[in-house]
């Protein structure tokens, strides 16, 4: 393609950090949801680990507390273009929970669910080895409503709308299933250094 | 209610486009009118990527909704201008008419409305884009009655495209400014109320600040939460 007459660039210097065709959006964190943002109490919140494992678990807020504590402190990209640096957040590991649950040898995608209803799927081999979280903690303090409180998925080395907020349920699955914004027009993996933003990327 | 499934995926990939129209309403945002050969067909909510190149190949994204009917030569875009925004400040400073940059879409297939199904856009500031297009659509196709528009600004120098969604039969609403019908204020219950009457969806598009106004309104005027569709922008800090 061709150079835009008269852009030069100015936010330059973070190249590496940054996927391709993204930006650093700073000390900001812009809020994208497609619904209504819902106001969910840690009592009535839980998450359940189904579909396809040999012990399909639900976790309560005070149970889902008493599981190992880990944290996440690095990047995170959204499709929309932004990138936020050195993000710190805190829950439990995804490897915890599928520990639980123990995933049948067919298991190989995961559709996850939230409370409102919004849905998004991936590959459980996005979910595993460390590379994902379910999080109630942003800096410090308890995750924000419109940031996906009281509890998100997090899954970092994906574009963010992956890191379903208000997660509720993760079925784990034989065959991909494709969810929400994928059912939209969105790449089924999501991968922001491929730049896999929409179909067909 | 539109079912997703209605909207057959495509898939879009990157071409270019040339300004071909260029003006800046406000000191605050700029129009562009843009021609692309062989464009796709878009539905009303739906947006663009433009793309910028330098000359050492680093580009900057970010995607605009279109304000153009689908039924337009041209598509139309209205961009606020950000400070610091690398791509909207290049937008209103430097571009040109003539001027061709890199484009992509349409994008987007939840954020859409299909014509038929009863709605209403509270929408606030550049985020009366998408309701722009909705509302020429509608005009254009004999169903303006299909559809209400609650437009809401500082004041009418503040609000994008306030004369024309006028004309189109909108309820402007200005937070600052007076008007003969209507004081200074945030839309209310009770206007919001009447207008709701027979819809079965609510589009709400604006920052995260007036979003979350106008959902907490929209859920206490009645609306079913599942039959809002938000789409917000800028930082929340």
């Amino acid at each position: 393609m061709a150079v835009t007459r008269g852009f030069t660039g100015k936010r330059r210097g973070q190249e590496r950090r940054l996927p391709p065709g993204q930006y650093d959006t700073g000390s900001s964190w812009p809020v994208l949801t497609a619904e209504a943002t819902p106001r969910i109490e840690p009592e009535q919140w839980s998450l359940t680990v189904d579909g396809l494992v040999e012990r399909p678990t639900t976790w309560s807020w005070d149970e889902a507390h008493r599981l190992p504590e880990s944290t996440y402190v690095g990047d995170i990209h959204c499709v929309t273009t932004w990138s936020k640096f050195d993000v710190a957040f805190r829950g439990v590991s995804v490897d915890e929970l599928l520990r639980a649950a123990g995933p049948t040898p067919e298991a190989a995608y995961v559709l996850v669910h939230s409370s409102t209803g919004y849905t998004t799927n991936l590959p459980l081999s996005d979910l595993t080895d460390g590379k994902a979280w379910v999080v109630w903690e942003y800096g410090g303090k308890p995750l924000p409503r419109e940031h996906g409180g009281p509890v998100r998925l997090l899954v970092p080395h994906l574009y963010f709308w992956k890191s379903a907020k208000w997660v509720s349920r993760l079925e784990l699955m034989a065959h991909d299933r494709p969810g929400f914004w994928e059912q939209n027009g969105y790449h089924d993996r999501g991968d922001p250094w491929l730049e896999q933003r929409y179909q067909g990327d | 209610m539109t079912a997703i499934d209605d909207v057959q995926p495509v898939e879009t990939v990157w071409t270019t486009g040339r300004i071909i129209e260029k003006e800046l309403p406000t000191p605050g945002t700029v129009r562009l009118r843009m021609h692309v050969d062989d464009r796709i067909r878009h539905r009303p909510g739906q947006h663009y990527l433009i793309r910028l190149r330098a000359p050492d190949d680093y580009t900057a994204q970010r995607s605009y909704s279109l304000a153009s009917d689908d039924d337009d030569p041209l598509l139309e875009f209205l961009v606020e201008r950000l400070p610091d925004g690398e791509v909207s400040e290049f937008l209103a400073d430097v571009a040109e008419v003539g001027d061709v940059l890199e484009v992509r879409g349409p994008i987007g297939r939840w954020f859409t409305w299909d014509v038929r199904t009863p709605a209403l856009c509270l929408v606030g500031g550049t985020g009366v884009v998408p309701a722009v297009s909705m509302a020429r659509t509608a005009r254009r196709l004999h169903r303006s009655d299909l559809l209400r528009v609650v437009a809401v600004g500082r004041g009418p120098a503040e609000l994008p495209y306030a004369e024309e969604l006028g004309r189109l039969g909108a309820t402007l609403a200005y937070t600052r400014t007076d008007s003969p019908d209507r004081p200074a204020g945030a839309p209310t219950a009770e206007e919001l109320r009447p207008l709701l009457a027979g819809t079965e969806l609510a589009y709400v598009c604006g920052s995260a600040r007036f979003a979350a106004y106008a959902e907490t309104l929209l859920v206490d005027c009645g609306v079913d939460p599942q039959a809002i569709r938000v789409e917000r922008f800028g930082p929340t800090g």
